[in-house]
C-alpha cells in the first residue's frame, strides 16, 4: 500500500537550469547557440543567451544539443485510446449517447495508458485532445492535457468544442451539407434560447433539438468562451464555415483539416482564423479533398494564416511524435521548385507555440518564454530529423521517465532465444 | 428479407452451374468408356493476362559526383552511375569512364539508390478517392478465395501511383488483395509506370504471390457473419482443410489424371509447386511459428510474413527458416495483435541475420518508406547496433526484390540490372530530402525540376490542383 502510494506521488517540481544548449524558444525565432533556460517553481523564468543561473539551482549541461519546449500535439486522441479495436479501451466517441456537445472528455482520459508514455518519450509534453464526432455533428468538449507521469492529466478541461462539417458532418446531419448547416444553426439558436430562458427547454418537450447539457456547452461556444474546432476540407465548405461568424460573431473558430485551404488562403487569413493541418495529406482520397497537396501548409503560411501541424487522418492516439517528422518534411519541401514549405524556425513553431495559440493558451504553454510552463526537452539530435529522440524531458519542471512498455519488450528480446529460464522470467 | 433474396439468388446460381457441368464433360464420361482425347490432362494457360509492359525510351545518362548506395549494402562516395539501354551499365568511382554523348547529371551533395520496392501495397485495389465504388481489395464473401487475382481489381488511374513515384521513389510494388480472408487471392507485382491497362504495368516475369492472413481479421470478418472461422483455431482448421484439398488436386494433376479447372486450386497447386510465393499477413510471433509448421505439413514455403510486428520475438527462428519479415517502423496499438510493437523491430530482425523489409500497406506511407527505414535505423543505433546507411537500404530494395522473386532483375545497382534508380537531393535518410529524379528501366519518369515529368492521372485531369507539386 505504501509502495503503491509512493509510485503514484508526482515528483516535486525542480528548480533547474539547462545550460550550453542550442536553445529553441518555439516562437518562430532562430535557435540560440550557447543558450540557457531556467525553470523555477515549475515555470520558465528565463531563456536565451547570457542568462544567469541563480544560486542553488541545479545545472544540467546540454552539451550543445537542441533544447526546446515540449511538442504540443495540435490535434489528438492521446489518453482516450489504448487499443483502437478493443472497444473497452476506446473512448474517442460516444456513438450511442443521447448527448453530444455536452460530452466532456476529461473523465475519459487515462494518464496511465501506454500511449501517454510512448508519446512523451517522443517529446510530446502537451496535447490538444478532441473527441470524435459519432452520433451528432457536435463531438463534445475536448481538453488540453499534459503527458506527465502522474495521475492528473488535465491542463484545461472543456478547452474546445469539436464539430464536423463536410462529408462527415453531412452524414451525421442527415445526408447533405444543407442539413449540416441547418442543424448547426438550429442547435446554436436553441442553446441561445435556452440561455435566455431555461424554461423553454421544458416547453419544447419531446420536440427539443437539444439536451440541457448540450445547450449549456453550446452557449459557451456562442459567447466565445469555448473555441470551436471545425473539421472541414473542401474549399467551398471552408468559406461557408467562416461565414458563420457573421451570424454568431463571438465564435472563436479554429479550422481543422483544411485540405483545400490553399485555394482560399487569402479569405482564411482575412478572417484571422487559426488552422490545424495534417500537412502531408496529398491524395484526393475523397471528393472534398481533390486539391490535396503537401504545399498546403506552406501556402497558407505564406498567405498569413496562423498554421499548426497536427497528426490526424493518421494514428492520432499513438503516434503524436509524427509531428516532428511532418514538420521536418515541410522544411525539405521548401527547397523544391514549385512547392511551398516552411523554414525550420516556422516549422518548429507550428508544433509548439502555434497550437498553443490556436487553443488560446499561448500565454502558458508552447514556448520557453518567461511565465510559460516548464516543459523542456533535450534532444539527441535535430528534433525535426527522422528518429531523433529526447534524452531528457521535464513537464511542469518535473523530470520525466522516458521508459516505455515498448522499451521493456525490446530489452527482453534483445537477444532472441531462451536462456536457462523462459523469457517470462526476464525483467 | 435481404438475406432471403440473397439466399435464393445464390441457389439459382448454383443450379445454373450444376446444369452446365451436367451438359459438359459429364455427358461424355459418365458411365461410358472415356474417349481418348478427354483423358488427356488439360494444360491450363498459366499466364492468360500477360504483361504488355515495355520500358519507355531513355537516354544514356551518367550521374557523377554522387554518393551511391548500391542496394546490396555497398557504398561509393564521389561515385558515378551509368544508365544505358534501360540497364545499369556501370557503377564505380570518379574515374568511371562516361561514354560520348551521355547526358551528365551533377550529383554533388546528392545520393543515388536503387528504386524503392514496396512489397505490400493496395494501390489500385483501394484507390483514391476511397469511395465505396472503388472498394475492390477484399473479396470478403468466403474465408478462402485463392481464385481471385488482385490485378483484376487494380485501377491504373489511381493517383496514389504517382505520389509513390514522386515523393517515395517507388519503382516497383506488389499489389495484394486485402486481409479479410485466410487466403485472399493472388497478388501482382507492378512497375510503377502510368498505363491505360494493368497489363501495361505488370512486372515482366515476376512470379505471382498468394496473400494469406493470420489472426484477428479473418476471424472477425467471418465470425461476425456467424460462420467459420470465428477463432484462431478455426483459422487453422479452414486453412488446413483447404491445403489438404489443394494437395489432392495437385497430386491428381501430377499423376496425369483429368481434373476440372478449379481456379482456386490452380493457385494453391502453384504454391505447392513453388511457382507462386506466399505472402502471409501475420503479426504475432506465436502465430508465425504455427504457420511455419503448417507450411511444412503441406509442403510449401512462406516467402514473407507481412506486418510482422512481433518478428523481433522470433528473429532467430525466422533467420533459420529463411523467411523475410515485412514491417512498419513504429505502427502500433490499433489492435491487440499490434500491441507489442517496438521501434527496434526492424533492426533487431536485421541483426539476427534474417531478411528485413520495410513495407507500407498505406497510400501515404508508401511515399516515405525511406523515412520509415531511417527511424528504424536510428532506433537500432541507439540500442548500440552498428548499422550503416547503405546496409539499411537493403530493407528498401534488395530484400523486397528477392522476396518478390525479382531480385535477379532489379533491387540493386549492379551492371545488367534494370535501371530502376532514384537520385535524392540529399541523404535519403533525412527528413529534409526528396527524390529529385526517378528512372524506371532507364526512362526518366519523374523529375522534380521539370513539371512536365510529373504524371497526372485521368481522374485528376480538370480537377482542382491538376499537375500541382503534390
Amino acid at each position: 500500500m505504501v509502495a503503491a502510494l509512493a509510485l503514484t506521488t508526482p515528483a516535486a517540481a525542480q528548480d533547474v537550469a539547462i545550460v550550453n544548449a542550442k536553445l529553441v524558444i518555439g516562437d518562430g525565432s532562430a535557435p540560440v547557440e550557447g543558450g540557457s533556460v531556467v525553470i523555477r517553481g515549475g515555470k520558465v523564468v528565463a531563456a536565451g543567451a547570457g542568462v544567469a543561473v541563480p544560486a542553488g539551482v541545479e545545472r544540467v549541461d546540454a552539451q550543445g544539443r537542441y533544447v526546446t519546449p515540449g511538442i504540443v500535439a495540435a490535434f489528438s486522441r492521446v489518453g482516450l485510446v489504448e487499443v483502437d479495436a478493443v472497444t473497452g479501451t476506446n473512448d474517442r466517441g460516444a456513438a450511442r449517447s443521447r448527448f453530444s456537445a455536452g460530452l466532456d472528455i476529461a473523465p475519459a482520459l487515462n494518464p496511465m495508458g501506454s500511449p501517454v508514455a510512448v508519446n512523451r518519450a517522443s517529446g510530446v509534453t502537451r496535447a490538444i485532445v478532441a473527441p470524435s464526432a459519432s452520433s451528432n455533428l457536435f463531438a463534445g468538449q475536448g481538453a488540453v492535457v499534459d503527458l506527465a507521469d502522474d495521475m492528473d492529466m488535465v491542463t484545461r478541461p472543456r478547452a474546445l468544442q469539436f464539430v464536423a462539417f463536410g462529408e462527415d458532418g453531412s452524414a451525421k446531419a442527415g445526408g447533405s451539407r444543407a442539413a449540416t448547416f441547418l442543424l448547426f444553426r438550429e442547435q446554436l439558436l436553441a442553446a441561445r434560447s435556452y440561455a435566455r430562458n431555461p424554461a423553454t427547454l421544458a416547453e419544447w418537450g419531446n420536440d427539443a433539438m437539444i439536451q440541457r447539457a448540450d445547450a449549456e456547452a453550446l452557449v459557451r461556444v456562442i459567447d466565445g468562451t469555448t473555441p470551436l474546432f471545425v473539421r472541414v476540407d473542401r474549399a467551398a465548405d471552408i468559406l461557408n464555415v467562416i461565414k458563420l461568424k457573421s451570424e454568431f460573431p463571438a465564435l472563436k473558430l479554429v479550422l481543422v483539416g483544411v485540405t483545400e485551404g490553399w485555394l482560399v488562403a487569402r479569405e482564411i487569413a482575412a478572417a484571422k482564423v487559426p488552422v490545424l493541418v495534417s500537412p502531408l495529406s496529398d491524395l484526393p482520397d475523397s471528393f472534398e479533398r481533390l486539391g490535396a497537396t503537401q504545399s498546403n501548409a506552406g501556402r497558407l503560411k505564406a498567405a498569413g494564416v496562423d498554421i499548426s501541424v497536427g497528426v490526424f487522418d493518421d494514428d492520432d492516439a499513438h503516434k503524436m511524435g509524427y509531428a516532428t517528422q511532418y514538420a521536418g518534411n515541410l522544411v525539405g519541401l521548401a527547397k523544391l521548385p514549385g512547392a511551398s514549405g516552411l523554414s525550420w524556425d516556422q516549422a518548429f513553431a507550428s508544433i509548439s507555440s502555434a497550437p498553443a495559440r490556436a487553443v488560446g493558451m499561448e500565454g502558458s504553454i508552447g514556448s520557453l518564454r518567461p511565465g510559460r510552463v516548464g516543459d523542456v526537452v533535450i534532444w539527441d539530435d535535430d528534433p525535426l530529423e527522422l528518429g531523433s529522440r529526447p534524452t531528457a524531458v521535464w513537464i511542469d519542471g518535473k523530470a520525466q521517465s522516458l521508459t516505455t512498455r515498448q522499451d521493456r519488450l525490446r530489452d527482453r528480446y534483445a537477444t532472441p532465444g531462451e536462456g536457462a529460464l523462459p523469457k517470462a522470467y526476464d525483467r | 428479407m435481404i438475406r432471403g433474396v440473397k439466399g435464393s439468388l445464390l441457389a439459382a446460381v448454383s443450379l445454373a452451374f450444376a446444369g452446365c457441368a451436367a451438359t459438359g464433360s459429364d455427358a461424355k464420361s459418365a458411365g461410358d468408356e472415356p474417349a481418348a482425347p478427354a483423358a488427356k490432362p488439360v494444360k491450363f494457360d498459366k499466364d492468360p493476362y500477360p504483361s504488355t509492359y515495355k520500358p519507355y525510351p531513355g537516354r544514356p545518362t551518367a550521374v557523377r559526383g554522387v554518393t551511391i548506395f548500391d542496394g546490396e549494402g555497398g557504398r561509393i562516395d564521389n561515385g558515378t552511375v551509368l544508365l544505358a539501354g534501360g540497364k545499369v551499365e556501370a557503377v564505380g568511382g570518379s574515374d568511371t569512364p562516361i561514354p560520348e554523348g551521355a547526358d551528365i547529371v551533377d550529383g554533388t551533395g546528392k545520393f543515388v539508390t536503387p528504386g524503392v520496392i514496396d512489397i505490400h501495397s493496395h494501390l489500385g485495389d483501394y484507390p483514391s478517392p476511397s469511395v465505396d465504388a472503388h472498394s475492390d481489395g477484399n473479396e470478403a464473401t468466403s474465408p478462402t478465395t485463392p481464385e481471385v487475382w488482385s490485378e483484376h481489381s487494380v485501377w491504373p488511374q489511381d493517383p496514389g501511383f504517382s505520389r509513390a513515384l514522386a515523393n517515395g521513389g517507388v519503382t516497383s510494388l506488389q499489389i495484394l488483395p486485402g486481409s479479410a480472408n485466410l487466403m485472399g487471392g493472388r497478388s501482382i507485382t507492378l512497375k510503377n509506370v502510368p498505363s491505360r491497362t494493368v497489363q501495361g504495368m505488370k512486372f515482366p516475369g515476376a512470379p505471382y504471390g498468394l496473400k494469406m492472413a493470420c489472426g484477428e481479421n479473418p476471424k472477425r470478418v467471418y465470425g461476425a457473419k456467424g460462420r467459420m472461422p470465428s477463432t484462431r483455431m478455426g483459422n487453422f482448421a479452414v486453412n488446413r482443410a483447404t491445403w489438404q484439398k489443394a494437395a489432392a488436386y495437385k497430386k491428381k494433376m501430377d499423376d496425369g489424371k483429368v481434373v476440372d479447372r478449379d481456379l482456386a486450386m490452380e493457385t494453391l497447386a502453384g504454391v505447392l509447386a513453388g511457382e507462386i510465393l506466399v505472402h502471409n499477413h501475420c503479426y504475432r510471433a506465436d502465430e508465425m511459428a504455427l504457420v511455419i509448421d503448417m507450411s511444412k505439413e503441406f509442403g510449401y514455403k512462406v516467402s514473407t510474413f507481412h506486418h510482422a510486428v512481433e518478428a523481433y520475438k522470433i528473429a532467430d527462428i525466422l533467420a533459420k527458416e529463411g523467411i523475410c519479415s515485412a514491417m512498419w517502423a513504429d505502427w502500433w496499438g490499433f489492435k491487440m495483435e499490434a500491441y507489442d510493437s517496438v521501434n527496434e523491430n526492424i533492426p533487431l530482425v536485421y541483426k539476427a541475420g534474417a531478411c528485413t523489409i520495410v513495407h507500407s500497406d498505406d497510400a501515404n506511407q508508401i511515399q516515405r518508406l525511406n523515412q520509415e527505414a531511417a527511424k528504424a535505423l536510428k532506433a537500432g543505433r541507439r540500442m548500440g547496433m552498428q548499422i550503416s546507411d547503405e546496409q539499411a537500404w537493403t530493407w528498401l530494395s534488395w530484400n523486397p526484390a528477392k522476396a518478390l522473386g525479382i531480385g535477379d532483375k532489379t533491387g540493386s545497382l549492379k551492371p545488367g540490372k534494370m535501371a530502376d534508380v532514384v537520385l535524392w537531393n540529399g541523404n535519403p535518410f533525412s527528413a529534409y530530402t526528396r527524390p529529385e529524379k526517378v528512372w524506371i528501366d532507364g526512362a526518366l519518369m519523374f523529375d522534380a525540376m521539370d513539371p512536365k515529368r510529373r504524371p497526372v492521372s485521368d481522374f485528376e485531369l480538370g480537377q482542382p490542383g491538376e499537375g500541382d507539386v503534390k
